[in-house]
C-alpha cells in the first residue's frame, strides 16, 4: 500500500455481536479478528500497512469517499464519486433474530460488501489479501470454482465468495477488476468456518436479503431506546457501539475491537483492548438502564458476576468475553505497528494489577440492578458478602488504580471512594432486605474510616481540591466521577472546588480534558470520557447550560460516522488510542442521560437516590 | 447373535467414534463434522441439527455395527483385528464413495459444479473428505480402526 495511511478516525466499525472489522473511508477492511473479538486478525493492514493484510474494493483511481451508518443501523455505505460516476460499497456482518437464524443455514462468521454503481461508469477493483494469526501466517488463496476462493489453516477454512472473476495477483492475494454502469450491482461475501463444513451464502437476491434483515433486526433493537432527551442521534449511535461491541452469547462488552492502537501516534502506549473490564461496570450498567436496554443491562451484570465467581474474592482486572482471565501479554515484533507505533501487543498484562476501585464499580452495577427489582440467589448474596470482606481488609492498600499505570502501587483518591461506594451499596442492599446476613456493623464501620480517610488526605487545602492520591498535590480527571458513586455531592464546596481545579490543570481546550497531570501534550492524547465525566459532574450539579456546552464541544471530535477513540489529540483533534472505544460512549451515554434528567428536573433524582434511602426507595 | 452384546459394543464403538471425530475437530484437524451433516438432513437450525444428528449418527452406528456382527458371525471369529480391517475397509469406502455422493443425497449440500445455492448452501465433502480439511482421512481412519477393533474386541460371539 502506497501513500499516507489513513487516521484512526478514517475507520468505521461493523460488526455481529461477537466480531467487528474496521473499514476505511478509503473502501478497505483493515482489521478483522474471526471468530471472536479477541483472536487473531485475518487482516491487520491496521497495524502493519504492508505486512498485516486487508481487504480492498474501491473505484480505479482518484474518488472522493463520504460514508454513512444506514439509520439507526452498524450497516456502513460508502460512496465512491469519479469522474465518470458513482459506486456504493455497502459492508455489513449478518445480524438477526434467533427464531430467523433456525430457519436458515449461516456461516459460522459472515461479512458481506454489496457494490452498486448509482449513475455513470466506474472501473472497480477489489484486492482481497488475507494474512491470518497476526500475518504470521503464509497463506495460498486457492480458486475452488463455484465454491469460491478459499484460504485454509488446518481445519479452518476462510471463504471468498464474488460475483467477479479473481486473479492471483504478483502482490500477494488475489484481485478483480470490473466495470460497473448505473444500476449494476456485485456482491462478495467472505466466510470463517472451524466448526463444521462450510455454509457457503449465495449472493445476488439472498445476500441481499440478508442485508434487508440485517437493517430491520439493528432498526428493532435501537427503537426499543426509550431515551428521548437531547444529542438523540449521537446516543443511538453510541448505543449501537455498545451493542456491536457486547459479545452476544455471553453479554460481556469489549472495551474495543482492537489492539495497539496509540494513545501517542510513534509512541509506546499501545494496549490490547479486546477484553472486558469489570471496572466499567457501573458506568455501563447506567448507561444501558438509562437508555432502556434493561436486557442488556442485565445480561452484563449477570455476566459479570458469572465471571468473577471464578476468582472471588478477588476480582480479576480484565476478563475475556467467556469469563476467563486474559491471555498473556506478547509483543508482536514483526508488526510495524499503527504508523509505526511500536510494539504492537496482544493479551494485557494489567490482568496481574491489583485495582481495589473495581469492587465499588461491580458492587454499584450490582445494586443498579437490584434496584430494577433484580433478586440474588444465595451463592450471589455470598459472593457480595465476601466482596465486602475483601474490601474491608484491603482498602487500605496501595493499588494500580483506574488508569493502571505500570508503575508502583500508590494510594488513589478514586480508589478509595470507589471502596467507600463498594461498602455503601452494600449496607444500601442489606438495609432493604436484598443481603441478609452480612456483618454490617464492621462494613459501617470501615465505610466511615475510608471517608474520614479521604477527606482528610485525599484534599489538599493548598490546591483547593481532592487529589490524585492521599497526601498528593495535583489532581486526576477520575475525580470527576465522585458525585456519580454518590462519594461526594457534585453541588458541595469540595466537590466545585475540585471541578475548577481540575479544568484548570487538565483542561486541553475546550471539550478536551487530560486525565492527569502527567499527560501534557506531546505524551498523549486527551482522554475523551473525561470530557464527558465533566459535563456529567456539572449536569449533576445543576449547571445544565454548562453540561450542555461541555457535551456539545466535546462531540464536535466524533468522527464522520459517529465514533469516537479512547483519546483526542488537542493539537489536530485527530482520534488517539484503540477504536471505537465503548468507554467513551459510555461516558457520552452517561453525560447525556444526567442531562435530560437535569432538564426534566430528575437531575436530583438520581443523585439523592446514591446519597439517601434504602434501595427499594430508589425504584420510584 | 448376542444381542445384549451388540447392543453394549455397538454403543461404545459409536461413543469413540463419535469422540475421536470431535476430538479432531477440537484439535483443528478436520471439520468434519458427522452429527452437523445428518442433522441438517432435517433442519437448517445449526443447534439443532447437531443435537438431532448426535441422535441419528447413534442409530447409524448400531446400524453399522450389525454389518460388523454379520461378519463375524459370517467368520465364525470376532477379534479386534478382524474388527479393524472391515473397520479401514470402512473407512476406505465412507471416504472414497460415500463423502463424494453425499451432495447428491443431502438436499442442503451444495455440489461441486454447481456451487450453492438458496437451499443447498453446505460445502461438500470433496474426495476423501479433504475439503473439510486435509487432516480428514486421517481422522475418518483411525475412528473406524478404533470403532471396528472395539467391536471385534469385545463382541461376544454366543
Amino acid at each position: 500500500m502506497t501513500g499516507e495511511p489513513p487516521r484512526i478516525g478514517d475507520y468505521a466499525v461493523i460488526g455481529d455481536g461477537r466480531s467487528a472489522a474496521l473499514v476505511s473511508n478509503r473502501g478497505s477492511i483493515d482489521w478483522l479478528s474471526w471468530p471472536r473479538f479477541d483472536s487473531p486478525s485475518v487482516f491487520a493492514a491496521l497495524l502493519d500497512r504492508a505486512a498485516g493484510g486487508s481487504w480492498r474494493i474501491a473505484p480505479v483511481g482518484p474518488a472522493r469517499s463520504e460514508r454513512y451508518y444506514l439509520d439507526d443501523t452498524n450497516v456502513l455505505r460508502t460512496r465512491f464519486r469519479t469522474e465518470t460516476g458513482t459506486v456504493s460499497v455497502t459492508d455489513f456482518m449478518p445480524a438477526m433474530d434467533e427464531a430467523d437464524k433456525r430457519l436458515l443455514l449461516l456461516p459460522e462468521n459472515e461479512l458481506i460488501r454489496l457494490v452498486e454503481c448509482e449513475e455513470g461508469v466506474v472501473e472497480l477493483a477489489s484486492r482481497f489479501d488475507p494474512r491470518p494469526d497476526y500475518a504470521t501466517r503464509r497463506t495460498v488463496v486457492r480458486d475452488c470454482g463455484p465454491l469460491g476462493l478459499r484460504v485454509e489453516l488446518g481445519s479452518r477454512l476462510y471463504t471468498l465468495r464474488a460475483e467477479v472473476p479473481f486473479a492471483p495477483s504478483p502482490d500477494g492475494g488475489v484481485v478483480a477488476h470490473a466495470r460497473l454502469s448505473g444500476g449494476q450491482a456485485v456482491g462478495f461475501s467472505l466466510s470463517y468456518t472451524a466448526e463444521g463444513p462450510a455454509v457457503l451464502g449465495p449472493l445476488g437476491d439472498f445476500a441481499r436479503r440478508k442485508l434487508d434483515a440485517t437493517v430491520d433486526w439493528w432498526r428493532r433493537w435501537a427503537a426499543r431506546s426509550t431515551y428521548q432527551g437531547p444529542h438523540r442521534n449521537h446516543l443511538v449511535r453510541s448505543a449501537l457501539v455498545l451493542k456491536l461491541l457486547a459479545f452476544a452469547p455471553s453479554g460481556a462488552i469489549v472495551a474495543a475491537p482492537t489492539t495497539s492502537l496509540p494513545e501517542r501516534v510513534g509512541g509506546d502506549l499501545n494496549w490490547d483492548y479486546r477484553y472486558c473490564w469489570p471496572r466499567d461496570a457501573a458506568l455501563t450498567a447506567r448507561a444501558l438502564f438509562g437508555l432502556g436496554y434493561a436486557d442488556e443491562a442485565t445480561a452484563f451484570v449477570s455476566w459479570l458476576l458469572h465471571a468473577t465467581r471464578l476468582t472471588r474474592p478477588r476480582l480479576g482486572v480484565l476478563y475475556d468475553v467467556y469469563g476467563r482471565a486474559g491471555r498473556r501479554e506478547l509483543e508482536l515484533g514483526h508488526l510495524a505497528g499503527y504508523r509505526d507505533s511500536r510494539p504492537v501487543r496482544v493479551g494485557n498484562a494489567a490482568r496481574a494489577q491489583l485495582q481495589l476501585d473495581t469492587y465499588g464499580e461491580v458492587i454499584d452495577a450490582v445494586a443498579q440492578l437490584a434496584r430494577r427489582g433484580g433478586a440474588f440467589d444465595r451463592e450471589t448474596r455470598r459472593m457480595l458478602a465476601q466482596f465486602g470482606a475483601y474490601v474491608c481488609g484491603h482498602w487500605s492498600e496501595p493499588d494500580s488504580g483506574l488508569w493502571e499505570p505500570r508503575g508502583p502501587r500508590r494510594h488513589y483518591t478514586h480508589t478509595r471512594a470507589l471502596c467507600w461506594a463498594a461498602l455503601n451499596r452494600l449496607l444500601d442492599l442489606h438495609a432493604a432486605g436484598k443481603l441478609p446476613g452480612i456483618p454490617a456493623e464492621r462494613f459501617a464501620r470501615e465505610r466511615d474510616a475510608i471517608r474520614e480517610g479521604v477527606e482528610a488526605k485525599g484534599w489538599d487545602t493548598a490546591i483547593g481540591s481532592y487529589t490524585q492520591v492521599l497526601d498528593g498535590d495535583t489532581v486526576d480527571a477520575s475525580l470527576l466521577l465522585l458525585p456519580f458513586y454518590g462519594f461526594a455531592d457534585p453541588a458541595s464546596d469540595r466537590m466545585r472546588r475540585t471541578r475548577d481545579r481540575i479544568a484548570e490543570r487538565l483542561g486541553a481546550g475546550p471539550g478536551l480534558m487530560y486525565r492527569y497531570e502527567e499527560s501534557r501534550p506531546g505524551t498523549e492524547g486527551a482522554f475523551a470520557a473525561c470530557s464527558f465525566w465533566d459535563a456529567d459532574c456539572l449536569a449533576r450539579s445543576g449547571d445544565l447550560a454548562g453540561a450542555e456546552r461541555a457535551v456539545a464541544d466535546t462531540l464536535r471530535y466524533a468522527n464522520d460516522v459517529g465514533l469516537f477513540a479512547e483519546e483526542i489529540d488537542p493539537a489536530t483533534g485527530e482520534a488517539l488510542g484503540n477504536f471505537p472505544q465503548a468507554y467513551t460512549h459510555v461516558g457520552l451515554i452517561n453525560a447525556a442521560l444526567s442531562l435530560a434528567e437535569g432538564h426534566e428536573g430528575s437531575g436530583a433524582r438520581d443523585r439523592d437516590s446514591r446519597l439517601t434511602g434504602p434501595v427499594e426507595e430508589r425504584a420510584a | 447373535m448376542n444381542l445384549g452384546s451388540w447392543l453394549l459394543w455397538g454403543f461404545v464403538a459409536t461413543v469413540v467414534l463419535t469422540t475421536v471425530l470431535a476430538g479432531s475437530q477440537g484439535l483443528r484437524l478436520s471439520r468434519m463434522n458427522i452429527p452437523y451433516l445428518l442433522g441438517t438432513l432435517a433442519t437448517p437450525d445449526r443447534d439443532r441439527a447437531k443435537l438431532l444428528g448426535v441422535g441419528i449418527h447413534f442409530v447409524n452406528g448400531w446400524l453399522f455395527s450389525l454389518l460388523y456382527v454379520a461378519a463375524f458371525h459370517a467368520w465364525g471369529s470376532a477379534t479386534w483385528w478382524l474388527g479393524a480391517i472391515t473397520g479401514l475397509v470402512h473407512a476406505g469406502f465412507v471416504l472414497a464413495v460415500g463423502l463424494p455422493v453425499l451432495p447428491a443425497m443431502h438436499p442442503r449440500m451444495a455440489g461441486e459444479q454447481r456451487g450453492p445455492t438458496v437451499v443447498r448452501q453446505l460445502e461438500p465433502p470433496g474426495f476423501l473428505g479433504l475439503h473439510y480439511g486435509y487432516q480428514t482421512p486421517v481422522s475418518v481412519v483411525v475412528a473406524h480402526f478404533l470403532f471396528g477393533a472395539i467391536l471385534g474386541g469385545f463382541y461376544s460371539l454366543p
